[in-house]
């Protein structure tokens, strides 16, 4: 069984996400902008309501994000399709699958024997401590625990890039922190794009911290903290950075 | 309290129609008490359950067909591109055409015979059904829809896995909309023209005056339906338990 929860460093791609037009009702969202995530880095994307940042995401999960030139290519040149997991705000577990039966979903619905999938995510939903929530329905578990299936489900899927749409957002501030640690723990090595909405999520998770802002939006690179990630949040560069990043957020928004 | 509540309700409705038997002196081929009802239920009771087996039996082929023919009406429009706008205006038309008005129709087409009952059943609950379950297809929350796609499902994968248990919900409201529509349409049909039924009973004793046994035969009736009813709900309750009602 390989252990999922690891990935070889160097084996994961970039992802090139290019917007050269996108408008909604005539007012231009994106125009000739370009994101680059680096390979097996995290990249933080933040920016005021309404700036795109899910825009942004569908494209580069290569889902339909309405009428306009957008593409979304890895560095390596593999096909986007299977190369790409996502993780919503909202965890999106079916309500009618136990606990076992989201984590293993995207097997069941690629219609793939799934006995031995369960097997990897039992063993996945033990490590975060859900292994008594197996066969529970997730109307039945708390907010926290649903966000730690999203997780697994997310990692199920193996696959070198993952997109975060505000996945913390709706938690309290203890089970975000968590949520953080673990997701860094597990994510590790992978190409990451993160969208938040919180500037101290974005100084703790990320490599890198892009602002989007204006219209069509602009992107911006902010200065990270050196030290390894999950950063604790109290280290003083962290916090330092929050206080300016958060001025800078309330200005521009 | 839960179960006491309903048969208060009944107790006190009966009484006050005894009262207004008695106070008023009304005719029993006018309106006979719930008493003498009782009486010519127990007495006739051979009677009224021969007929209540044929309408119940309209009543189920009805449900079973109209669901049917439903679901595979709703499928093919949420799964087809372009079928919605062929199969729609059959659907709205299916509701539009009065049942009352084509019932002679179908018994002079389809006899006297329960086949013309469970039509007008059918026809009643085709609407409902297929409307409530296409729209519980269209409404697929689209977070889902995405992370799907994402995780490489096909269109038919999608339907099968995500779509279609996330219309359960919609899907049962339709079906219990049609269980309680369903006896009105095989009582008109019976109405119209039979040789059996609870609603061909009914005729016949309201046009020998035999009051009691018209009020004894609705009373099974509703009986009946609303047994169908609760059976059914408390069924997709369990079947379907991830609906928003169960889930409080």
């Amino acid at each position: 069984m390989t252990d999922l929860a690891t990935i070889a460093p160097g084996s994961v791609p970039g992802l090139i996400i290019e917007a050269s037009h996108l408008a909604y009702d005539g007012i231009p969202l994106f125009q000739d902008l370009t994101l680059e995530l680096r390979a097996g880095q995290w990249t933080g994307l933040l920016g005021p309501s309404g700036v795109g940042k899910s825009t942004l995401m569908r494209i580069a999960a290569g889902l339909d994000a309405g009428k306009g030139t957008y593409q979304a290519t890895l560095s390596n040149g593999a096909p986007l399709k299977n190369s790409i997991a996502l993780m919503a705000q909202r965890d999106a577990l079916l309500p009618w699958l136990s606990v076992l039966d989201n984590a293993c979903l995207g097997a069941r619905l690629r219609e793939e024997p799934i006995t031995e999938r369960k097997d990897q995510a039992a063993a996945l939903l033990t490590q975060v401590g859900l292994a008594d929530y197996l066969d529970a329905a997730p109307v039945t578990l708390s907010g926290g625990m649903r966000q730690r299936v999203a997780l697994i489900r997310t990692l199920m899927e193996d696959r070198p890039i993952v997109l975060l749409d505000e996945p913390f957002a709706a938690l309290d501030a203890l089970n975000r922190h968590k949520m953080q640690d673990l997701s860094s723990k597990m994510l590790e090595g992978r190409t990451v794009l993160a969208i938040t909405h919180d500037p101290l999520e974005a100084l703790r998770l990320c490599h890198r911290i892009v602002i989007a802002e204006g219209k069509p939006a602009r992107l911006r690179d902010e200065l990270v903290p050196s030290a390894l990630t999950p950063r604790a949040p109290n280290e003083p560069e962290v916090a330092a950075r929050h206080g300016e990043l958060l001025k800078y957020l309330l200005q521009a928004g | 309290m839960r179960w006491l509540r309903p048969l208060i309700i009944a107790a006190v409705l009966l009484l006050l129609w005894q009262i207004v038997v008695w106070v008023t002196q009304v005719q029993p081929f006018i309106l006979p008490g719930p008493v003498s009802v009782l009486i010519t239920l127990v007495t006739r009771v051979d009677v009224i359950l021969s007929h209540a087996w044929i309408t119940g039996l309209e009543v189920i082929l009805g449900l079973a067909l109209g669901t049917i023919l439903g679901v595979v009406t709703a499928l093919l429009m949420a799964g087809i591109k372009g079928a919605t706008r062929w199969l729609m205006p059959v659907l709205v038309a299916s509701q539009a055409i009065p049942v009352f008005a084509i019932a002679p129709l179908l018994v002079l087409w389809l006899d006297y015979g329960m086949t013309s009952k469970v039509a007008m059943a059918t026809l009643i609950i085709y609407f409902p059904v297929t409307a409530a379950f296409f729209d519980g297809l269209r409404r697929t929350e689209p977070e889902w829809l995405a992370l799907a796609e994402t995780m490489g499902a096909s269109r038919l994968s999608i339907l099968r896995h995500i779509r279609m248990p996330a219309a359960m919900p919609s899907f049962a409201s339709g079906l219990r909309v049609a269980a309680s529509v369903a006896p009105i349409g095989a009582v008109v049909g019976e109405w119209v023209g039979s040789e059996g039924g609870l609603g061909y009973l009914m005729l016949h004793a309201n046009a020998r005056m035999q009051i009691d046994l018209m009020f004894a035969a609705l009373f099974v009736l509703t009986l009946g339906s609303v047994t169908l009813y609760f059976t059914l709900d408390w069924a997709l309750k369990r079947l379907i338990p991830w609906q928003p009602e169960t889930l409080k």
